[in-house]
């Protein structure tokens, strides 16, 4: 049978399609072990990334942690962002927010006038995460996301147990321009946002980032943060993706019933 | 048979550059040089891809059939691509979440299918393998230097670590924010090509056009 292919002209249809089927099936049998036999390494990368990046956010991480235990202290919870309550209706352990994005059945299409964040659908549900100390909430950890000049940022935000007091940011995916945009990652600019309000006595959203240096003299400065230089429209969109994810359309339900959980 | 093996090993770093000579995978030398890290394992997946694709197109190279000649190749290719995109994802995570991509772009990426057609279709396996090691690193020696030029000019640093404190961090350098951009490889491709031909004259082409010197009397 072998010697006969190996025999067999090369440009007859009979050698051209066998050729062509064990071909595909060597390849497919390639491809198909490298991704299960490394699936499971993958997987394990990826909720290791997360747990970084939520340790990160929560000024819990340096070289030497240990991300699994120092996650015990973090309790993760489902919310359903419109009523801003718990929920158990999705599994918190395999709950993918970015999934449900896609889902019509979990999500929602947003009309243009409240897409601030350019995000266009929306998950019904979102995972917040509480940073625990001594069965204390101590920060809040909420997962953001939206548009920027190139790319869709996708970050965390770390918030006081108040609810309105920004403790950190981070954003551990984005396209944006190394240098310009990419300054995001800017240890120092993200200083800027630690003690920062979102909202003002009257529950009035006013956390921006403003172009150039915020002026130290308005009395706007506790919501005011520096835009970038050299990267307005990342800066802006930084500043809407915020203003859509703490507003009414976004976490604003579960900010206002922590806060009055607080008082 | 040695010095043959070291020809097409050596061969494509100066005097046959893929990049330099051929200009054959300009793309991902635009895309993935903002930093020096991810250059480097860039380098090293199409190094793989290469070696590995001419390797096994060689092996079967007497039994292709030549009218689906082309689709066998992409086939071998696409497949090895995949395996190393795979591998990086989980072996070298935080990279290959930088090079997103651009791993997967390595499929068209005229070196890989160039190589595959020019040489491994009419080469023993053996010296396939050689040739796609040698290309491969062809590609990586102007990819590392285009990779330090931009992240030294760009962000100070090498690898990562600083070399020239930048302004905004308390030192002294301002950073030059068109070398983070994909066109200054452009520039700094030109430049490198216009250095190895006037180092190398063999590889100078002739100009295809030429603007005819008229005498005044001729005109008359």
């Amino acid at each position: 049978m072998l010697k006969k292919l190996l025999t067999m002209k090369n440009d007859s249809t009979q050698k051209t399609l066998i050729v062509a089927l064990l071909l595909c099936l060597v390849c497919s049998i390639i491809v198909s072990a490298s991704a299960v036999g490394l699936k499971p390494i993958q997987e394990k990368n990826k909720t290791a990334d997360i747990k970084k990046n939520i340790l990160d956010v929560a000024g819990l991480l340096n070289d030497y942690t240990d991300i699994d235990a120092e996650f015990e202290n973090i309790e993760a919870r489902i919310i359903d962002i419109d009523s801003g309550d718990y929920t158990n209706e999705v599994d918190v352990q395999v709950y993918n927010q970015r999934k449900a994005a896609k889902d019509p059945a979990m999500s929602q299409r947003l009309n243009a006038d409240s897409d601030l964040a350019k995000i266009k659908r929306r998950a019904n549900f979102a995972t917040v995460y509480f940073v625990k100390e001594q069965q204390q909430t101590r920060l809040i950890i909420l997962p953001v996301h939206g548009y920027g000049l190139w790319s869709t940022m996708y970050g965390f935000i770390a918030l006081e147990p108040d609810a309105n007091t920004i403790y950190s940011l981070k954003f551990y995916e984005h396209g944006e321009t190394p240098g310009l945009g990419g300054e995001i990652d800017n240890p120092d600019w993200r200083e800027l946002w630690q003690g920062k309000k979102i909202v003002d006595e009257d529950n009035n959203l006013k956390l921006e980032v403003v172009r150039g240096k915020a002026d130290p003299g308005s009395t706007n400065l506790p919501y005011q943060i520096d835009g970038l230089a050299g990267a307005t429209l990342t800066s802006k969109g930084v500043s809407n993706l915020m203003q859509y994810w703490l507003g009414q359309n976004g976490f604003g339900p579960f900010l206002n019933k922590l806060k009055k959980e607080n008082s | 048979m040695a010095s043959d093996a070291k020809k097409v090993v050596l061969d494509p770093l100066f005097d046959n550059n893929p990049i330099a000579l051929q200009v054959l995978g300009i793309c991902s030398a635009l895309a993935v040089t903002s930093k020096l890290s991810t250059a480097l394992i860039m380098c090293v997946a199409l190094t793989a891809v290469t070696a590995c694709s001419n390797a096994s197109i060689s092996m079967i190279r007497n039994h292709v059939p030549t009218n689906i000649r082309i689709i066998v190749q992409m086939t071998i290719i696409a497949s090895l691509v995949i395996v190393v995109d795979q591998v990086l994802k989980a072996y070298a995570f935080q990279t290959s979440k930088e090079l997103s991509v651009f791993v997967g772009l390595i499929i068209t990426n005229c070196i890989v299918l160039g190589r595959a057609e020019a040489f491994a279709m009419k080469n023993p396996v053996g010296a396939s393998f050689l040739d796609g090691i040698g290309n491969g690193l062809g590609y990586s020696i102007i990819l590392i230097a285009v990779g330090t030029v931009r992240e030294l000019f760009g962000s100070g640093t090498i690898l990562g670590y600083v070399i020239l404190p930048l302004e905004s961090n308390g030192g002294w350098y301002v950073p030059n924010g068109m070398m983070l951009l994909p066109p200054s490889a452009f520039f700094i491709i030109g430049l490198l090509i216009w250095g190895l031909r006037t180092w190398k004259t063999a590889q100078m082409e002739k100009p295809e056009y030429q603007i005819h010197q008229v005498h005044r009397t001729e005109v008359m």
